[in-house]
């Protein structure tokens, strides 16, 4: 047997691997609390202040300093926990975690180990229109490490740079790790899985209102373990761990990317390094980090500084009689009372628009014409700036009152195109818009009659078809009319008009 | 008398009637510190000029007939290992040489709420890892009763400076007897707390659950004092217990009135025997007959697990240890070591450490990272762990037939600087009779017992008592300490210090 790093790296179709080996997966998800303070201190946690600003002796780990447990963290660990159908521990310790790491002012983190605050969940994902169920093993509470700098090398990391800069800012920050059992019998669903998991999670979170989970600020952090196995053997593999995945598409290439490059390496008899693994997000490809056995030696004992956490069983219980409807109970009920095909709730969902359509039906418009808004043409921009949909700069009441207009017949849905580029620029209120941008469509019957008696005059013949029955000639001329007035007829009027004139 | 030699509870009584000023009492100290700390060593750092504005402002505050804590005005030194704003605090390491901390300890900033002038901080084993001071990286304290002897450890600096008069009050840590076994090398009174009953926050830690500060004074008044003034809840320190600590001062003066009727001492078993040198149950025999004459009614206990406890003891320290030092890599502060050529900071950690932990820090660090280490853990950690447990139900067993349980604090009288300096295991068993009060988080006094017959050092005695029942330890050890002073006529004190300046 040959290690893999004398097998030159072939990837195997993805196709291709299933027909040999089974995959296997393990899913760690790092969840950052959005507590106003640390884990084990009273600094704040705000994100994006200056380096070292929000530190104090304790999370600087400086001699003598000492942690004092966040009830807020733990009930937010407990809610997660509960959301995740766990048992909450009748009673829990944290654990020191001894190993070196430059951001990490200890030398070793705070954290849970045989003692975790839940444990024995599970969470239903959906993947094309089926239900699996991915088991929880735990979901326990640690401390985040602080952010290092390197400056003065070409890539920005520790080798060739001059020197180092850390910021303990983060150091301390509550952190909830859920991680899964081995994830077995997906076949070549394993990626779709995998991004259903930490999508499914990521709702779950943002329903508890725990984190603000946001995956491009780290606030949610995936590590993708994977093996494969012989096909059919029922064995695990030797398993590599992709750390810090930070977007739902990146997890399912992360797996996709392990299962062919693992295929490869054992289809050449090379056997898989245990190791961590750096996912290039341009590439979709990993690269090796460190080594990792199963006997790294973290040297774990009951950290001696915190009592243990004994969460009540009325504490527990009024923690789980404020947990948020489930999302995909949530969504269902939604989809019904809007009326939406699936096909449109999918769109919505993939979106990311469940809570802004809400909202903006809340605000007065009717659920169908709020989907149209979000999904097409508010969701067009957010593509075009790369911004999520809530970051446009839209608000739900600003879309209600455009389609209040559209409604009320001021504009039709072609103006409302231009108010919202009228919104984008920060023009004022939708009716402001419609008022500066003088798009307000034209009521007065007057000029339509005109411009109806000059297109007829200009299309006789389309006129005499009319007058002969063919209604649906009467496009030519409505057509004819709104070109004459820029856009600013309403179609309908229009319509009425020329039917009651050829009448 | 001059002020230095006056107790706490006098030089307060002093301040209170307006026979003298803090200003000069903090100066009588500071004088005593200057004429004998070349000798001595107990200090590693004095902050005249600090000590002396607190101590005028006490003045200033009692002028104005401000509400003023009993013990304001009244002097204190500390024991390194706690952090000072300001002040360098080294835990008598080289690794932390010129560390001046950005913060106080919450005994630190209670101790300056109730206006008590901080003379300095006092020398210690360093990261409180020693019996005997010999392992301070500033060199060993002099014990004041023959300066060729050690003063006990690790808070030699805290005993030696309140045995010869630099301060009427000191603060040291209780690792696992490093209060009251100095407290009997050096004939003064020690106190180790109910475990989480005085806050930790600010201790640079040696075994964070062995861990406790307490009191060093010259008589058991005067450690009840102290000891309500630094106890109590701290939300900074999540072990720290939420009861309040009050009663001592009063349990201490009503034990000085030497009724002890009622009250049950069990001598403990395990701690008799070969290691006892005869000269200090000689000693010990004679407090049990005051005990007895005072009322008491003294039995013999057994707590089996005593004997385990040494062992346990040394896998649970080393274990916390290794983890706590691992903060110390010469990276945010403390000394920095740069070796030659072009070093990496693994290069520069490893000669910073080299050249900062001394051979018992660097011994116990690599005891307990073995000890912890994958494998090995249930082994030696948890076992450790279960005698723990075990010796903890001793005490319980125990406490149900007696109210306190006595002993010889340490086996032997303090022994020449430099004699058992190359036998590790040697300076070990000296805790032998303070260490079982640590694993169990019980609290234990040491008072002076007499002196030995055959070299004239100061001897101790200890009692300990339940869990939170630390007014017992005052009750019984002030009643011992009045009767013993009647009989020598006079408080012992080291010769050599107890003449006027």
């Amino acid at each position: 047997m040959v290690l893999n790093n004398t097998v030159a790296e072939t990837l195997v179709p993805f196709e291709k691997v299933l027909e040999t080996y089974d995959p296997a997966m393990g899913l760690e998800v790092h969840v950052e609390l959005n507590t106003n303070t640390k884990m084990f201190c009273g600094c704040p946690t705000g994100f994006g202040a200056e380096p070292n600003t929000q530190v104090c002796p304790t999370c600087l780990g400086l001699p003598g300093a000492m942690p004092a447990v966040n009830r807020k963290a733990v009930e937010s660990a407990i809610r997660i926990g509960l959301a995740l159908n766990c048992e909450i521990a009748e009673w829990c310790r944290f654990a020191r975690k001894n190993y070196f790491y430059p951001d990490m002012p200890k030398n070793f983190q705070t954290s849970q180990y045989d003692e975790p605050i839940a444990f024995n969940g599970y969470l239903d994902v959906e993947v094309e229109g089926e239900t699996v169920r991915v088991e929880i093993e735990r979901a326990h509470m640690e401390e985040d490490t602080g952010k290092s700098t390197h400056v003065g090398g070409a890539t920005g990391r520790i080798h060739g740079a001059d020197h180092s800069l850390v910021d303990y800012n983060r150091a301390g920050i509550p952190l909830i790790e859920i991680v899964t059992k081995p994830i077995l019998g997906t076949a070549e669903k394993a990626p779709l899985v995998a991004k259903a998991y930490v999508s499914a999670l990521r709702d779950l979170i943002v329903a508890l209102g725990v984190s603000d989970a946001r995956m491009d600020q780290g606030s949610i952090r995936a590590d993708v373990n994977l093996s494969l196995a012989p096909k059919g053997s029922g064995t695990l593999g030797t398993r590599t761990e992709t750390k810090n995945v930070n977007s739902l598409r990146s997890v399912e290439r992360a797996v996709r990317f392990e299962m062919s490059r693992h295929a490869g390496i054992l289809d050449a008899g090379g056997a898989i390094l245990q190791e961590t693994r750096h996912f290039h997000e341009d590439t979709a490809t990993t690269s090796a980090g460190r080594p990792k056995s199963d006997a790294e030696d973290y040297r774990y004992f009951p950290e001696p500084d915190l009592v243990p956490v004994a969460p009540s069983r009325e504490w527990v219980e009024e923690l789980r009689g404020t947990l948020p409807e489930p999302p995909p109970v949530r969504r269902a009920r939604l989809q019904a009372e809007w009326g939406f095909a699936d096909l449109e709730m999918r769109d919505v969902v993939n979106a990311g628009a469940t809570e802004l359509i809400g909202a903006t039906v809340a605000a007065g418009a009717a659920p169908q014409a709020a989907r149209k808004w979000w999904t097409a043409e508010i969701a067009r921009r957010a593509n075009e700036t790369g911004v999520e949909l809530a970051e446009v700069g839209i608000t739900p009441t600003q879309v209600a009152e455009v389609q209040a207009l559209v409604d009320a017949r001021t504009i039709n849905d072609k103006l409302a195109r231009q108010v919202f580029e009228g919104l984008y620029a920060g023009e004022g209120t939708p009716a402001e818009i419609v008022e500066k941008r003088g798009l307000a469509l034209v009521s007065d019957d007057g000029p339509l009659i005109a411009a109806i008696d000059d297109a007829l005059a200009a299309q006789p013949d389309v006129a005499e078809k009319i007058r002969g029955g063919n209604l649906g000639a009467a496009g030519a001329i409505i057509g004819a009319v709104m070109k004459a007035t820029r856009g600013q007829a309403d179609a309908a009027r229009v319509r009425e008009l020329l039917l009651e004139k050829l009448a | 008398m001059s002020w230095i030699h006056r107790t706490a509870a006098e030089q307060a009584a002093a301040l209170a009637a307006g026979e003298v000023t803090s200003v000069e009492l903090t100066q009588a100290h500071l004088d005593q510190i200057a004429a004998t700390n070349d000798d001595l060593n107990s200090y590693l750092h004095v902050d005249a000029a600090g000590a002396l504005a607190q101590a005028a402002a006490s003045d200033a505050r009692r002028l104005k007939g401000e509400p003023l804590h009993e013990l304001d005005g009244v002097p204190i030194a500390i024991k390194d290992v706690l952090a000072t704003h300001g002040l360098p605090t080294t835990a008598g390491s080289k690794i932390l040489e010129g560390w001046v901390p950005p913060y106080d300890g919450t005994v630190v900033a209670r101790i300056k709420a109730a206006g008590l002038p901080i003379l300095g901080k006092t020398n210690m084993d360093e990261f409180a890892m020693g019996s005997s001071n010999e392992n301070s990286a500033y060199g060993p304290v002099k014990n004041p009763w023959d300066h060729t002897c050690i003063p006990g450890g690790s808070g030699g600096g805290s005993a030696a400076a309140v045995a010869a008069f630099q301060a009427p009050l000191a603060i040291g840590s209780d690792t696992g007897g490093s209060i009251r076994q100095p407290g009997a090398m050096t004939g003064t009174v020690g106190v180790k707390p109910t475990y989480g009953s005085v806050s930790r926050y600010g201790v640079i830690a040696l075994a964070n659950s062995l861990d406790q500060l307490g009191p060093v004074t010259r008589t058991v008044l005067d450690s009840a004092l102290l000891h309500e003034l630094i106890g109590g809840h701290d939300p900074k320190d999540s072990t720290s217990v939420t009861t309040p600590v009050v009663g001592l001062v009063e349990a201490a003066r009503q034990g000085a009135a030497g009724d002890l009727s009622g009250v049950r001492v069990g001598i403990v078993k395990e701690l008799q025997g070969d290691a006892w040198s005869a000269p200090v149950v000689e000693r010990f025999n004679e407090s049990i007959e005051i005990l007895k004459g005072l009322g008491a009614e003294v039995v013999e206990v057994s707590l089996p697990n005593f004997v385990h406890a040494m062992a346990a003891y040394y896998l649970i320290l080393p274990a916390e240890c290794s983890s706590n030092l691992a903060k110390f890599d010469a990276m945010r502060y403390g000394l920095r070591v740069t070796p030659e050529g072009d070093p990496s900071a693994e290069d520069v950690m490893r000669a910073s450490r080299d050249a900062g932990f001394g051979d018992e820090v660097k011994r116990r660090i690599l005891i307990g990272t073995y000890a912890l280490s994958s494998g090995y853990y249930d082994a030696y950690y948890g076992q450790a762990q279960k005698i723990r447990t075990l010796i903890i139900e001793d005490f319980k067993k125990a406490f149900e037939s007696v109210d306190v349980l006595v002993s010889p604090t340490a086996p032997t009288t303090a022994w020449s600087i430099g004699e058992k300096a190359d036998d590790p295991l040697a300076n070990y068993l000296q805790d032998l009779a303070t260490i079982p009060a640590n694993l169990a988080g019980v609290p234990g006094i040491s008072i002076p017992s007499g002196l030995s017959a055959d070299d004239g050092l100061p001897t101790g005695i200890q009692f300990l008592a339940p869990v939170l029942e630390d007014a017992r330890l005052y009750r019984v050890g002030a009643a011992l300490e009045a009767a013993l002073t009647k009989q020598w006529g006079a408080p012992i004190t080291a010769p050599a210090y107890a003449k006027e300046a």
